[in-house]
């Protein structure tokens, strides 16, 4: 079980049905130009679990959230969400960047940017629920960017949440904070998780992954190495490379 | 007249605003204004569309938007001039010699400006913002519009970079304005008519208030910069 202190989690309920899930990759590959950057890849996600990527630096982690999102085209491959058709899919998902790209307007302005990009009516209702969920009530009229590194990433993500996705990615959307602004990030996450969002979350941040986690996926130069339960993973990795990145070593040393 | 004398007649008239300099000047203003409102309505959102798309062929067209930028003021006149003459595709309007064909002129002459400089700095902005508006899933008009006002401090400086060329430019507004006092005579031509005449009292007055204003423009930009670091929003 969890060796962090924390209690175990159970899942008490089935998860929540998601027309989203499961999201199937079969084959898929980036080769900008020729040079395979990532996979071939098969990989199923399944609803109701937070899904952990992990790896060393350059392993592809970020570059197979981007292509699961859709902002990176596969030169081999698909990916299936569900029974849905790619722009249903599509619509369905929001993504938190690991430095937050806010817009030059107020806190408030930023979500009720991302309201009305999905066309919601209710604006001001949902504005004052997502401000209060970031903590950042007192912040609406202050600009964006003007807010903490902290600030500005719990304002990204709810921004995020403003779309009402049902799949949420995130990249190392922690990587430049500190430890009390990582907790309220990883809060907010659970909160998603908890109220049917599937979350896919990179990180290389072995500790929150241990917090975070019910599944990791590990990837080592482009290919997935391993895709086991976070019990499982942390107690006895089977690839050479997860073993290596867990005692903090470089692959292949 | 000599030279001590024109300074003091020039200060003279300009703090006694005198009528006719005041003429001139508010209709070098009006002109220029309208032409730069018009210039950016146009140059403005062609710039966020050249920003925020790829498509073949774009290279040469930046390529064409910023040579277009150093159009000479007296070719650009004397092609609005054979527009709006009477044997011109525009004749009918009837516009030649008029301050509306003044207005068509420097448009024409600033509107690759506003262009041209409103891609380049939206183009940064839209550079940072990509990733989240596609993950947004924003449409082509939803991202430019986000593009201008995300942009506004930045666009301001263009805006007033084609007011600055607008205000100071002769070549086009003489060849189509004809210079035609209380009628088309706006500071630059009315500053080459009466210094050929030797008239260098009016020349003199009307130069102070150009140098003026463009003084004027340029705090104007500098202000704009340092509100915009201000607020966190350049």
């Amino acid at each position: 079980m969890h060796d962090t202190g924390m209690p175990p989690r159970i899942l008490s309920v089935a998860p929540p049905p998601s027309p989203f899930l499961p999201m199937r990759a079969r084959g898929l590959a980036l080769a900008p130009r020729g040079q395979r950057l990532l996979g071939p890849i098969d990989l199923t996600l399944r609803a109701g679990a937070i899904t952990v990527i992990m790896g060393h630096n350059g392993a592809g982690k970020s570059l197979l959230l981007q292509a699961l999102h859709g902002l990176l085209r596969p030169d081999a491959g698909e990916i299936r969400w569900g029974d849905l058709p790619p722009a249903e899919a599509r619509r369905g998902q929001a993504m938190v960047f690991q430095s937050p790209i806010l817009l030059r307007r107020t806190v408030a302005a930023n979500i009720d940017f991302a309201l009305r990009a999905v066309g919601r009516r209710d604006v001001k209702a949902r504005r004052a629920a997502l401000l209060a969920q970031a903590g950042l009530t007192a912040r609406a009229t202050q600009a964006a960017r003007r807010l903490s590194g902290g600030e500005q990433q719990r304002l990204a993500l709810v921004r995020a949440l403003a779309t009402d996705p049902r799949v949420l990615f995130l990249d190392e959307p922690t990587a430049s904070l500190d430890p009390a602004a990582t907790a309220a990030i990883e809060a907010l996450v659970r909160t998603a998780h908890d109220s049917g969002i599937k979350i896919i979350f990179v990180t290389h941040d072995i500790g929150q992954a241990r917090r975070l986690a019910d599944e990791v996926v590990f990837l080592q130069e482009g290919q997935i190495t391993e895709h086991t339960g976070v019990d499982e993973f942390f107690q006895s990795p089977k690839s050479d490379a997860a073993r290596a990145y867990l005692h903090g070593r470089l692959p292949g040393s | 007249m000599g030279f001590g004398e024109a300074w003091g007649l020039a200060l003279a008239l300009v703090l006694e605003a005198d009528r006719d300099l005041l003429e001139i000047v508010g209709l070098s203003l009006r002109v220029s204004l309208a032409a730069t409102a018009i210039a950016c309505l146009i140059g403005l959102p062609l710039g966020a569309l050249l920003a925020a798309t790829r498509f073949p062929g774009r290279g040469a067209l930046l390529i064409l938007v910023n040579a277009l930028m150093g159009l000479p003021p007296v070719v650009v006149g004397l092609v609005v001039y054979l527009s709006l003459s009477r044997a011109g595709p525009l004749g009918f309007l009837g516009l030649l010699y008029t301050p509306a064909a003044m207005i068509i002129a420097q448009t024409v002459l600033i509107t690759p400006i506003t262009a041209a400089l409103s891609r380049q700095v939206l183009e940064t902005l839209h550079d940072e913002y990509d990733p989240q508006f596609r993950s947004f899933g924003l449409t082509r008009r939803q991202t430019i519009g986000a593009l201008l006002i995300d942009g506004r401090f930045a666009l301001a400086t263009v805006a007033l970079a084609g007011f600055g060329r607008a205000i100071a430019e002769v070549g086009a507004v003489m060849i189509v304005g004809g210079n035609i006092d209380h009628l088309t005579r706006v500071m630059t031509t009315a500053i080459a008519l009466e210094t050929s005449k030797g008239d260098l009292a009016l020349a003199l007055a009307l130069g102070i208030v150009l140098l003026a204003l463009a003084l004027t423009v340029n705090a104007a930009v500098y202000g704009l910069r340092a509100g915009a670091m201000r607020a966190a929003h350049a």
